[in-house]
């Protein structure tokens, strides 16, 4: 059976919802004749036509906008934001406009605003980043970030699917290095469900996104060594599965938390906080992170190289909190 | 550009005769809602604000009723409204009962958000109603994706969204309105030009004269209105929805207007001068109407003491209801977040 990429698989997820249910349709920058920038759109001008594959302004906020206005009138609208870090200009509303409404006056808001985050492919600071945790800090709204070809296709269903606003982070590092064969049936990955893609016994190491591949590479340099990793792929922060990783850090004792995002205010700094509070007793060494410095992601590869968290941090860190 | 208006001693320039007059039926209900509107606001902001029932922020739209009323009186129940902070009209049309909005007020269970939210800040999607929020300009896209998911679905409904002055300097407005003359969908945007946002002027929020000037940069009609002239309000209104619904895409109105309070009930406007409020006075748009459906005998002294009356005993029924009704439990904010299924 042929194997599918990761984005090919976001593709036909938000294809197979099109086909499904009429009320979903998409709308971006370049999403229709050209089939967006990273071709998640292509063909589906073509089978679904210009009224529900909708090329906009470049508006982010008025994209974003013109989807809770028809979310609101009961429609399914995916809204692709062409690079993550353009998501920012629709910060206000993503936050107040459609984080709210459910809270304030009992109106849902299913949109899913998608777009291709994070590095490793010299997109310097305005093509690279990596801006999830504005959004996990955002009461009413859903994120995910999915790692597999798999959770990729099965993440997005679940995300059309949902009443709620869902922030839909995809890597664009992994849209063709990574792919595996689908099954041929409609399934869904639940949103707040967290994977286990190795199981092992001396530490866990929390992570989601591209990072789940430098755990796995390291894992396998620590394997000679004897140091036995756990890997918990979160696949969603907001939700995020408390239970997994309290079950899995109760189990190995010790937990490295890693991400290729920036180390202030990151995700790991609130997982080591609950792990803290709930599993304290457990530990048998420090919660370490591992993390982007807190810089802007730059440019040139020698910087970047720097600046993206490579399988050698975790091997070195692993080795630190194997020997307690 | 050409000021629609009945009564040259406003501030038309150029009134665009002749104006469609409304059914009695729909004068007299005109007449109701811009009263109900004043003396609920009235309530509002200069009893229960100041006796402390009302524990959070005040925005009353006293002097422009006619705008929301005007505009709304004619739609349909199933067209679409999203009412800015001064469209108070806007709700009492659309179904919304005193008594909830003035729950809401009063920070009770039983207003229009449970206790959520605050004065205007309420919605109910069975009313085609969308809560605004307090990022002025940030209705007009969502205005637009209404829009847009009634052509899509080939719908004939239209979207009335309402904004201040103000709210044109934001660039969701900008972007809102442009995607809107794109698609060319079925909205009709009404700005109410009261001449201040908060304490600024408009000469220090924009460097042309008009809003409507703004509306020649995105390919869509601009209509400037005599905003306290309810017969020129509607008669744009309903031209521009025609529009809409049969398909011929977005209308920009503006309504000159005055905002004849502060900007808040705790705002005393010192900054505004007071030959303003004057000249403005003198405008008020249900004094003319008032005239104006005495001359034509469609009203007398009697008969609107008899209405004041009748909306004085409306609001006092509903505020001694509301009052009586419980806060939200504690927990409650913990509730609804997310959706919680059935």
């Amino acid at each position: 059976m042929a194997l599918t990429t990761y984005v090919e698989a976001i593709r036909q997820g938000i294809w197979e919802e099109m086909e499904k249910d009429e009320r979903v349709f998409v709308l971006g920058e370049d999403v229709g004749i050209y089939g967006g920038a990273f071709k998640v759109t292509a063909g589906m001008l073509e089978r679904f036509g210009e009224w529900r594959i909708i090329d906009t302004p470049i508006s982010e906020s008025g994209i974003v906008g013109a989807a809770i206005g028809a979310a609101l009138m009961g429609m399914r609208p995916v809204a692709e934001m062409q690079f993550a870090d353009f998501i920012s200009c629709a910060f206000d509303q993503i936050t107040n406009f459609a984080a709210k409404c459910r809270y304030r006056w009992g109106a849902g808001v299913p949109i899913v605003v998608r777009g291709p985050s994070g590095g490793g492919v010299h997109g310097g600071p305005f093509h690279s980043q990596n801006p999830e945790m504005y959004y996990v800090h955002t009461p009413g709204l859903k994120v995910v970030c999915p790692a597999t070809a798999y959770d990729a296709k099965g993440l997005i269903k679940a995300a059309i699917r949902d009443p709620d606003p869902v922030i839909y982070f995809e890597h664009k590092f992994l849209y063709r290095r990574v792919k595996e064969e689908l099954p041929s049936d409609d399934f869904v990955v639940p949103i707040g469900k967290a994977a286990i893609r190795r199981t092992g016994s001396d530490m866990t190491v929390v992570t989601y996104g591209a990072m789940v591949y430098i755990a796995l590479e390291a894992a396998k340099e620590l394997e000679k060594e004897g140091i036995d990793l756990e890997i918990l792929d979160l696949r969603s922060l907001l939700p995020f599965d408390k239970e997994a990783v309290l079950d899995s850090v109760r189990k190995t004792n010790k937990v490295i938390l890693l991400h290729e995002d920036t180390r202030i205010g990151g995700f790991a700094g609130e997982l080591a906080a609950i792990i803290s509070e709930e599993a304290f007793e457990y530990l048998d060494g420090p919660i370490r992170r591992i993390t982007a410095p807190d810089t802007p992601v730059p440019y040139s590869p020698p910087l970047e190289e720097f600046f993206l968290p490579k399988a050698s941090d975790i091997v070195r860190v692993a080795r630190e909190l194997y020997a307690y | 550009m050409k000021v629609n208006s009945t009564n040259s001693q406003t501030l038309a320039r150029d009134a665009v005769p002749p104006i469609t007059i409304p059914t009695d039926k729909t004068l007299l209900d005109m007449l109701y809602y811009m009263k109900l509107t004043r003396e609920l606001e009235f309530r509002i902001e200069r009893k229960l604000y100041r006796q402390g029932k009302i524990v959070g922020g005040v925005y009353v739209g006293r002097g422009q009723e006619a705008i929301a009323v005007g505009s709304c009186i004619d739609l349909r129940a199933d067209d679409v409204v999203c009412p800015s902070h001064r469209d108070m009209g806007a709700f009492l049309i659309r179904g919304m009962p005193l008594r909830t909005i003035l729950a809401q007020y009063m920070a009770r269970k039983t207003g229009a958000t449970r206790g959520k939210e605050g004065n205007m800040h309420m919605g109910d999607l069975s009313k085609n109603l969308i809560a605004f929020v307090s990022m002025l300009g940030d209705n007009v896209p969502v205005a637009a994706g209404i829009g847009l998911s009634m052509k899509m679905r080939g719908q004939d409904r239209v979207v009335l969204c309402f904004f201040g002055d103000g709210a044109t300097s934001r660039g969701d407005w900008h972007e809102g309105i442009n995607m809107a003359s794109v698609w060319k969908v079925p909205v009709v945007f009404v700005c109410n030009n009261n001449q201040y946002a908060y304490s600024t002027p408009l000469e220090r929020q924009m460097a042309v004269e008009n809003i409507a000037d703004r509306a020649e940069a995105y390919g869509l009609p601009g209509e400037i209105v005599d905003g306290n002239d309810i017969l020129a309000v509607s008669d744009s209104a309903t031209r521009a929805i025609e529009r809409a619904r049969s398909g011929h895409g977005p209308t920009l109105i503006e309504c000159k207007t005055f905002r004849m309070t502060g900007h808040s009930a705790h705002d005393d406007a010192g900054y505004v001068p007071p030959e303003l409020f004057e000249y403005w006075e003198e405008r008020d748009p249900i004094n003319r109407f008032e005239r104006f459906l005495t001359e034509r005998g469609l009203t007398t002294t009697s008969a609107l003491d008899q209405l004041q009356t009748r909306i004085n005993h409306e609001i006092d029924d509903a505020i001694q209801l509301a009052e009586k009704d419980p806060f939200p439990d504690p927990e409650d904010c913990l509730k609804d977040v997310y959706d919680e299924g059935e």
